[in-house]
């Protein structure tokens, strides 16, 4: 189901609330239901239902879902230590946008993000919408390994590497925060639809709470 | 304690169940068999459940060494068997005693085997399941494949009668195969002439080609478009990147992608996609969704009949 050709958090939050009421329409015959920036992948049991019932109940649903605005989300506050050691590309960033490199980290903190859609690795949560002044491309060729919590940009989206990667996304801090721990109850910090802010800490405080360079 | 040994790994030997569906929320994907009715039919063929754990063989090469007695079923690609150097019948329920090592040759034809133990492995379930996605580090024994010297509990079970699929009732194994295709939504973004093409040509299963995807090679599609806004991907959706060589996507294919995609392979014939070896040759031809509907519940009722008997002695 497409509800729109480009994201934003009206979108998402009508994204959010299809994905509930099929959830409650389909208690048994849904195999998952996978929300993105404006669609929601709606997989189903075929030896329960069929495409035609599917359909008609994503059409009836569409119509409340649509009506929906922004909702307001749980806010998120996730810690990062931003500094050159910390993030590789910061400085190449900065030079290029013509900032100080704080500036740039303060347009970064400054954004309320939307968790848009999870997805690539377990717990990769992709975060939007960055200040187009610190957007940026990928890289031409994607790094061997990004650390774990690496806090990184790409495009207009951003994320905290949950788990050591390749990636090819420009690394502008560290988060001490675990994104995927599957021991813990939840095992994500966030979840798609969730608001987060990203809060600055310094480096003894990084250190403090768990993180290492 | 009923256990067996690993002695030998093989290429790639995983635990699976049937897969941890449900969990998209979080970014896992589904994992589970790569040929279900495959895995299914060893799980019945030593008397467990559908969903028990068994061990998926990519390529063969496994060898186990029981520490108990207990009864084993292997079934999926053509490979040699041998139970102590005594060349065994795969798709058959057969006795293992404590002492004993069973070995799985390479395989011919088919890529994936499956051995299920009476009882099932007795492994714990991460999020729902015990499937092993190396990738993610999670299910099977910690997060990974089987590695020489590990040690597989097994439930408890009683022995019970040898059964077999008999032989014209098993599946055969190609290197040839036509996948049938549900032609998506963004069909629209390649020129038709590029939607004729896919559909006309032959591609090959190239060297990158895993539980994660099947990589194709052959003529290049080209798209109108380099890339979509991410979405979820379901299983068996075909992507074509920028170099226009399409990848089926399977049993670990990341939850969302941004690849324009130009529908979907039949479930049935990702399996059948899921046994091929690189170099294996493949065609697609489309069908309509009520197509495949009719297709799957036809497969349905043909495996519902499909009845094991007992094992000649």
């Amino acid at each position: 189901m497409y509800l729109d050709s480009a994201s934003s958090p009206r979108v998402s939050a009508q994204v959010q609330a299809l994905a509930q009421a099929l959830r409650a329409a389909l208690p048994t015959e849904l195999v998952d239901l996978i929300p993105s920036y404006a669609s929601l992948l709606v997989l189903f049991d075929p030896f329960q239902t069929d495409h035609f019932h599917v359909r008609r109940l994503v059409r009836e649903q569409l119509a409340t879902a649509t009506r929906v605005e922004a909702s307001e989300g749980r806010l998120v506050e996730l810690p990062a230590y931003y500094h050159p050691d910390a993030g590789e590309d910061l400085l190449r960033l900065a030079n290029e946008r013509q900032l100080e490199w704080e500036e740039l980290v303060s347009l970064h903190t400054d954004q309320e993000y939307r968790v848009y859609a999870i997805g690539f690795a377990p717990g990769f949560a992709y975060l939007g919408d960055v200040d187009p002044r610190i957007a940026a491309p990928r890289l031409a060729t994607p790094r061997q390994r990004v650390p774990r919590g690496a806090v990184a940009i790409a495009d207009r989206q951003t994320a905290i590497y949950p788990a050591p990667s390749p990636g090819g996304w420009n690394l502008i801090g560290r988060s001490p925060q675990r994104m995927f721990d599957p021991d813990s109850d939840p095992p994500m910090p966030v979840q798609v639809g969730d608001r987060v802010r990203f809060v600055a800490m310094d480096r003894d405080s990084f250190f403090a709470a768990g993180g290492s360079l | 304690m009923r256990q067996v040994l690993v002695e030998q790994p093989g290429l790639l030997s995983l635990i699976h169940d049937q897969g941890r569906p449900g969990q998209a929320a979080l970014g896992l994907t589904t994992g589970g068999p790569m040929d279900p009715r495959a895995a299914q039919l060893a799980n019945q063929l030593v008397g467990n459940e559908n969903n028990a754990s068994l061990i998926e063989v990519s390529f063969g090469g496994l060898e186990l060494a029981a520490e108990a007695d207990c009864q084993v079923a292997v079934t999926g690609a053509t490979l040699p068997l041998s139970i102590d150097g005594a060349e065994k019948p795969l798709w058959t329920t057969l006795d293992l005693s404590a002492g004993q090592r069973l070995s799985l040759g390479y395989s011919e034809t088919g890529c994936r085997s499956y051995v299920a133990l009476g009882g099932g492995l007795a492994v714990n379930a991460e999020f729902g399941s015990t499937s092993t996605v190396v990738r993610e580090g999670i299910g099977g024994l910690n997060g990974d494949r089987l590695q020489p010297g590990d040690c597989l509990p097994l439930n408890a079970a009683t022995r019970q009668e040898r059964y077999w699929l008999p032989p014209p009732l098993r599946p055969q194994y190609h290197h040839q195969v036509t996948v049938r295709v549900i032609p998506g939504y963004q069909q629209q973004l390649f020129p038709r002439v590029e939607r004729r093409r896919f559909f006309a040509s032959d591609y090959q299963v190239s060297d990158r080609c895993d539980r994660m995807g099947y990589r194709l090679e052959g003529p290049a599609i080209r798209c109108s478009r380099d890339g979509i806004l991410s979405e979820g991907i379901a299983p068996g959706a075909i992507q074509v990147p920028a170099d226009g060589q399409p990848i089926v996507l399977l049993n670990d294919r990341q939850t969302i992608g941004g690849y324009p995609k130009l529908g979907t392979a039949l479930s049935l014939d990702c399996a059948v996609l899921g046994q091929l070896r690189p170099g294996d040759a493949v065609t697609f031809v489309p069908i309509s969704e009520h197509a495949a509907h009719n297709a799957l519940h036809l497969a349905h009722v043909y495996h519902a009949n499909q009845r094991l008997e007992r094992a000649p002695a």
